[in-house]
């Protein structure tokens, strides 16, 4: 069931379309239900798709066509590091490397403590500050060096 | 218009004519994967890019509007670097493996690829491989021959109705699938798989029965609804492996049902009878033609002999051809009895003798989506004429208003203006207050009977009978018409609802005061060709309710399986085991025949020539795609036999082609019909607005995959998930009046019948009503599909201690 | 306040540019200490040329000349003049018309927009809105890259300022002029920058572009009318009208008026936006960025995106920054994002990503680019992997000249211009490669 604050959430989007458009609202809804439950399970897009009253694969196609809806679990932190031209060209090779030394894991993959995910990422839009990352698709950090990514990883534990 | 140039032929067309559709005009083949012509254009194969003068790059030929004197060339040498290039993307990620293929001999990619791909790929790196899914019982799916066209998603959406496939993830990674691990459900959905232009959706019971060249393709007309589709019946080795529809734009365009398509199954069903069976001392015996009949024709004799002509009944399936019909009529007259009739799940007869001409839908089948205004009473569309459904839907689409009064709130998948849920009973009130206030509207009181202006007086009209009635009259919710174009159509559940007589009169009089065009929507294949050739009591005769109601003697059954098709289950097979003989000409064996005397083996559809007349009154006739089963023989021919063993006079017929002729009696069989095709009443029958239904009543409804004998035996129409058990489903705030709850066992009671069934809650039943299904053992204790209804509360204990007793009674 | 409380972020350090030698028109207020404020914006004139247009009932096709006289063209881009697209608007419809803002910028090295909207929003509200005045649209949508996503929640901020002021609303200025304008954000998919694509993301779609025409002007959101410019398009808007057409056209040099918002990135000492004058020579501009980092020397430029084609030192060093300057020597202005890379950049892996990405992002709808895309990738990741053949260049040319021209939309031609400008200008490099499965610039 959708909590009463996601719900609240996606009436407030819906209020930007003309009423017989909900399905307008399809993006930010599965948005505000993963940044609540962390992720998006089958039920989850179900339960929008339900709400919005538009057929369940309708909702799937959305969440399985934009990147930033994570529809596997990603731990509490999923960490994006742009790996693109600008980022590449300012060495975010070298941040991959230590994000992943550091938390042992890989690309795609979950820390066993369930605390951090990592993902390669595509063009931010923000390539002036590169190299960047971005946890929980919300908090940009840019201009990243080794010390500075050790910095943020403590703030988050 | 706007000339144009395509590979140096010169072509007028439309403006807004596509330079697909334009070639397609001229004969000009331009090759295409994603286009087709009744779906919205996706322009995403890219294979039918054609050079156009003037243009630096290859324009898509499906997408591009022709503009005057534009020179196209589908051949040049931009054009063929184009579509080659296009086939060598394509064949990348597609498996090269035609020999195994489902689709090998009748693939699109295969044929364009040889006339318009290079000779080899220079791919080389390691192909995609995507997961098949499981999407029900009658599609099979092999997803890495997909190539994304997309045609079945749109198919299912601007068709259908309903999304319920759809393209997930990205880019390489998308993939066509159902909602995760879901069904496609759809009643149309086997069309996706003559769409599919690869092998990657296949007709599942098919698959690997036989390769595509094997296949001997006849012509034939669909068996099951009243619409009239026409399909193509493949053969091999004299049995019928698949059926798919044969192209008739005025009647099913280029679709078919799912059970139009995948029925067939129901004809290679070991319940085929095979030989003619006499009962003896309560055994069942093989026996030989001569035997049988004469048995047969002794017994009825016998009887009508003993007691009198009238001792007879016979009922005749709606599904059997005109020839058959005529046959047996003149059969029972001939025996001096004028008890038969098709109507059997009709309850309400006050229309006999009352009509001018054989009812019909009123219109023509592609009328109905220039329709403005439409209004359809008891009707599950769906259920009852799934392509049909997709005519209105189109209706709907092109701006059209629909309104529906029904016991039943089932989502036609197209949007409804206006609907009133309410029992049978009350749909009487709701047509006296839409005449009343159309009459009101239309300012055409005057021209109402003045019983009927009596009548509305005491009518009081409710806002929502009101809405409808303004948007009939062409006030509407986003444009207002002066002239609307309007339909009036009957359904299912209409005609076998017990005050059918008032609904019609009113329908009737709503249409005169609106210019309606529209009628009824008969059930069965052949339902009007009944009427037209007089399958029906004559005036001293019976009808196929009176006829289980005061049990004869002995039944003439053809093509029936009586509890299953008549509407009352329980009468039917009462009179059964009453009486001293049933012959029964059936192409099945089945339970619900145990109570028959002698079983004339009989040929299906397939199996026999013959004609259906239908909804629109058209006359089509057909001929045998494979050679009878076994000894089964035509109808027709076991009629003409018997009536002779009977010594009956004139039944000299040595083809159905000259029982046809003797029916049309040298005229023209379409202007017969139009002579005859007639939806007026000759006198106005009495109309009572005040009854109220007193306590629940049965809404019942014959599932579209239990229709007729054919059907019913479909094993994979039956895995669908229209076959469920049957359930007792009730509005939720009805359930809580009777304090049940979901899976509840209530004991159902119907006359002196009873059923044990579970509750579930529906919230698309209407208030008052009953929704339980029929035509299924679980429902053979109970009787009407439409009347009064009782339920209780039982336990589980209650329930088993019900079931030993009937177990006992019977042993 | 009406914005969005679902995810909270913060902001983190602002890439200030250095303001020496800028033209400041979209990003006025970074001259300010409070530059997103809307007082700050207020106190630079802003909204006023709103309210005159609104409550002086100024013609339409006054406000559309003004536009062109301005010599803007759209600087999402395609460089399509914006006075020639807004005339393509029917000017009478039964219905509502829409406004579309394309804030989703997603082509790797541009992050002009981003800037806008922090530190400018206002001029963009009132952007949209004179635009909207003019169109006749009576709602708008800004369609906010999903990544920048504090971005989103600025411009939720700035609109609810804007609309407690009575800037956006209902009957404006105590006109019957009504204007709702709304913040949309889209949450991963480059596809989206593209038009209708966009359009189809807005509507709750898949970001799918539409096959063209119809266009936006007569199909666009929920299949009525619509105008889609960039974000930068509509922020030039304001300025144009306070100052005349003709003060942004005098900006710049013919065929590309006004100033520009360009983002450089990549091997400079200062990457950012600068916002100059068009025409300014590429070799001030990259001393404005700093140039080169740690004293190296300049290889090549993307200038525009990659989409646009990569140029030599040489053939850059003499260029003007400008449409018609760009093009004649070889490439593009596209977005104005200049990725700038020295001579220790291996040419070849530098493809292999920006291949993997077109591959990543096609949005799987049309042959071409669906199956294209991916073969490119491979193709070229089997170079890199040591196992490359002298062919391979040839397929490589040839497949990318099969994508391009020959997909629903420009997504086709964005991926094959990478492939065949960097082998073209850097093929020894490739067949360096092939040869000895080593890159010739790193050795590794
Ligand atoms: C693949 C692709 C990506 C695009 N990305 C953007 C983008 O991020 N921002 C943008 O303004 N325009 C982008 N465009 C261009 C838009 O389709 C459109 O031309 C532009 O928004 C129009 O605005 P303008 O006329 O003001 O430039 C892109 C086009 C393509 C084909
Ligand atoms: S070119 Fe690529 S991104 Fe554009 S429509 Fe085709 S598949 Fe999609
Ligand atoms: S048929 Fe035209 S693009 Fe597919």
């Amino acid at each position: 069931m959708l909590s009463v604050e996601a719900i609240e959430k996606i009436e407030y989007e819906l209020t930007k379309y003309p009423i017989d458009q909900r399905q307008a609202a399809v993006m930010s809804a599965l948005r505000i239900v993963q940044t609540e439950r962390g992720w998006l399970s089958q039920e989850s897009i179900s339960e929008v798709a339900a709400y919005l009253g538009i057929p369940d694969i309708a909702a799937l196609e959305v969440a399985t066509f934009y990147n930033m809806y994570d529809t596997e679990p990603v731990g509490k932190y999923k960490i994006t590091v742009c790996t693109n031209i600008s980022c590449m060209l300012r060495d975010s090779d070298s941040i991959v490397h230590h994000l992943q030394e550091k938390l042992g894991i890989g690309f795609n993959e979950i820390t066993a403590d369930g605390q951090f995910c990592l993902k390669e990422g595509e063009c931010m839009g923000a390539c002036g500050g590169a190299p960047l990352m971005s946890v929980n698709n919300a908090t940009m950090h840019e201009n990243l060096t080794t010390d500075r990514v050790d910095e943020i990883l403590k703030e988050l534990k | 218009m706007l000339k144009i140039e395509i590979d140096g032929k010169a072509v007028e067309v439309d403006h807004g004519t596509t330079i697909i559709d334009a070639a397609d005009k001229l004969g000009v083949a331009i090759p295409r994967f994603c286009y087709h012509k009744k779906l919205s254009v996706a322009a995403n194969c890219r294979m039918c890019l054609v050079d156009v003068e003037k243009f630096g790059k290859p324009l898509p030929a499906c997408a591009t509007p022709v503009a005057e004197g534009m020179k196209i060339f589908t051949r040049s040498k931009a054009a063929v670097e184009a579509q080659n290039s296009v086939m060598d993307f394509l064949l990348i990620n597609h498996p090269l493996d035609c020999p195994i293929c489902d689709q090998g001999g009748e693939c699109d990619l295969q044929d364009i690829a040889v006339g318009y791909g290079a000779s080899g790929s220079r791919y080389t790196e390691e192909k995609r491989v995507v997961f098949n899914k499981n999407i029900g019982p009658l599609i099979s799916t092999d997803m890495t021959r997909c190539i994304q066209c997309t045609r079945c998603v749109r198919f299912l959406k601007e068709v259908g109705g309903m999304q319920e496939l759809g393209m997930v993830g990205r880019g390489e990674h998308a993939e066509i699938t159902a909602y995760v691990d879901q069904s496609v459900n759809s009643e149309l959905s086997g069309n996706i798989i003559d769409l599919c232009p690869v092998g990657a959706l296949t007709n599942k019971p098919f698959r690997y029965s036989a390769r595509s060249w094997e296949l001997t393709r006849r012509p034939s007309i669909a068996p099951h609804d009243s619409l009239g589709s026409h399909i193509e019946v493949h053969v091999k080795d004299n049995k019928v492996m698949r059926v798919l529809p044969r192209e008739k734009e005025s009647i099913n365009e280029c679709w078919l049902s799912d059970r139009d398509r995948f029925s067939y199954e129901g004809l290679n069903s070991p319940d085929r009878l095979k030989v003619p069976m006499i009962k003896h001392h309560g055994e069942w015996q093989e026996t030989d033609w001569k035997t049988a009949l004469e048995y047969a024709a002794g017994q009825l004799k016998d009887i009508t002999n003993e007691h009198s002509s009238d001792a007879l009944g016979a009922l005749v399936s709606p599904n059997s051809t005109m020839e058959e019909g005529y046959l047996i009529k003149e059969l029972v007259h001939g025996l001096g009895c004028g008890n038969i009739d098709y109507r059997l799940r009709q309850t309400d007869f006050r229309l006999d003798g009352k009509r001018v001409g054989t009812p019909w839908m009123g219109c023509n089948i592609d009328e109905i989506e220039k329709l403005d205004r439409i209004l359809i009473i008891g009707s599950n569309l769906r259920n009852e004429h799934p392509l049909l459904a997709q005519r209105f839907r189109k209706a709907v689409d092109n701006g059209a208003e629909l309104s529906i009064i029904s016991p039943l709130d089932n989502n036609p998948l197209m949007d409804i203006a206006h609907k009133i849920i309410v029992t049978p009973n009350d749909i009487v009130n709701v047509l006296a207050q839409i005449l009343k206030a159309m009459s009101k509207l239309q300012k055409l009181s005057l021209c109402l009977p003045p019983t009927l202006s009596a009548l509305l007086e005491q009518i009081h009209v409710r806002p929502n009978t009101e809405a409808m009635a303004e948007s009939l009259a062409g006030l509407g919710r986003n444009v207002n018409l002066i002239a609307p174009r309007v339909g009036i159509f009957l359904g299912n559940m209409a005609l076998s609802a017990p005050r059918f007589t008032e609904m019609y009169s009113l329908a009737e009089a709503i249409g005169g005061v609106s210019g309606a065009k529209g009628g009824i929507l008969p059930a069965a294949a052949n339902s009007t060709g009944m009427h037209l050739v007089g399958v029906m009591p004559s005036a001293t005769g019976m009808h196929a309710r009176a006829m289980l109601e005061v049990p004869r003697k002995a039944y003439l059954l053809l093509n029936i399986e009586p509890e299953l098709d008549c509407q009352h289950a329980a009468l039917a097979s009462a009179a059964m085991k009453k009486a001293d003989c049933v012959v029964a000409l059936t192409a099945y064996k089945s339970k619900a025949l145990d109570n028959a005397t002698v079983l004339l083996p009989i040929a299906p559809f397939t199996e026999t020539s013959g004609t259906f007349m239908s909804m629109e009154g058209r006359i089509q006739s057909f001929k045998a795609v494979v050679k009878p089963l076994g000894e089964c023989r035509p109808a027709w021919k076991v009629l003409r036999v018997l009536a002779n063993t009977l010594g009956l006079q004139g039944f000299d017929f040595d083809s159905s082609e000259e029982v046809k002729d003797k029916i049309f009696d040298g005229e023209k069989p379409s202007d017969y019909a139009w002579r005859h095709l007639n939806n007026n009443m000759k006198e106005l029958v009495e109309i009572e607005t005040k009854i109220k239904s007193p306590g629940l009543q049965r809404v019942g409804e014959v599932p579209q995959y239990e229709a007729d004998p054919i059907v019913r035996r479909s094993e994979p129409l039956r895995k669908t998930k229209y076959n469920i058990k049957r359930l007792v489903r009730i509005h939720p705030d009805e359930m809580r009046l009777h304090e049940l709850i979901e899976g509840d066992l209530v004991l159902v009671k119907q006359d002196k019948g009873s059923a044990i069934l579970p509750v579930r809650s529906d919230t698309h039943v209407a208030m008052g009503c009953v929704r339980v299904a029929a035509a299924h053992e679980d429902t053979l204790g109970l009787g009407d599909l439409m009347g009064d209804i009782s339920i209780e509360k039982i336990s589980q204990e209650q329930a088993d201690a019900i079931k030993a007793n009937e177990m006992e009674a019977l042993s | 306040m009406a914005t969005s409380k679902t995810t909270t972020s913060k902001m983190t350090a602002p890439v200030m540019t250095d303001l020496k030698g800028q033209t400041l028109v979209t990003l006025q207020t970074l001259k300010e200490k409070n530059p997103a404020s809307l007082a700050t914006y207020e106190k630079l004139g802003g909204y006023q040329q709103l309210k005159r247009l609104v409550t002086d009932k100024v013609k339409a096709i006054e406000v559309i000349n003004e536009v062109k006289v301005s010599g803007l063209r759209g600087r999402g881009g395609a460089g399509f003049p914006t006075g020639l697209k807004w005339s393509f608007m029917p000017r009478y419809f039964d219905g509502t018309k829409y406004l579309v803002c394309n804030t989703d910028e997603g082509e790797p090295g541009t992050f002009k927009d981003r800037d806008i909207i922090r530190y400018n929003p206002h001029q963009l509200i009132e952007g949209m809105a004179i635009a909207a005045y003019t169109l006749g649209a009576g709602v708008g949508y800004n369609y906010i890259h999903g990544e920048i996503w504090r971005e989103y929640e600025i411009f939720e901020e700035a609109l609810a300022e804007a609309r407690a002021a009575g800037y956006i609303g209902k009957n404006l200025f105590g006109t019957n002029f009504s204007f709702e304008l709304y913040a949309v954000h889209g949450y991963g998919a480059y596809i989206c920058g593209e038009e209708t694509a966009l359009i189809e993301s807005i509507e709750g779609k898949k970001g799918q572009p539409r096959f063209k025409p119809p266009f936006p002007a007569s199909y666009g959101v929920f299949g009525k009318p619509t105008n889609v410019n960039n974000t930068e398009s509509y922020t030039s808007i304001p300025w144009i009208l306070q100052y005349g057409g003709q003060a942004f056209a005098d900006l710049g040099v013919a065929g590309s008026g006004g100033s520009k918002l360009f983002s450089v990135s990549g091997h400079v000492e200062k990457p950012g936006n600068y916002e100059v004058n068009m025409g300014m020579p590429f070799a001030e501009l990259l001393e404005m960025a700093g140039g080169i980092w740690k004293g190296r020397k300049l290889k090549a430029v993307i200038p525009g995106g990659p989409s646009t084609a990569v140029m030599p030192a040489e053939a850059i060093l003499g260029a003007t920054m400008d449409y018609n300057g760009l093009s004649k020597a070889g490439s593009s202005l596209g977005a104005g994002s200049m990725i700038v890379m020295d001579e220790t950049t291996c040419m070849v892996k530098t493809l292999k990503r920006l291949s993997y990405f077109f591959y990543e992002e096609s949005c799987g709808q049309c042959t071409p680019c669906r199956e294209g895309t991916g073969w490119v990738y491979r193709v070229i990741k089997r170079i890199t992997d040591g196992n490359g053949k002298m062919e391979d260049l040839d397929l490589l040319t040839d497949v990318s000249n099969n994508i391009s021209g020959r997909t629903i939309c420009a997504l086709g031609d964005a991926a094959a211009t990478p492939v065949l400008s960097f082998i073209k200008h850097f093929r020894p490099e490739f067949e360096y490669y092939i040869q000895h499965g080593k890159s010739m610039v790193d050795g590794k």
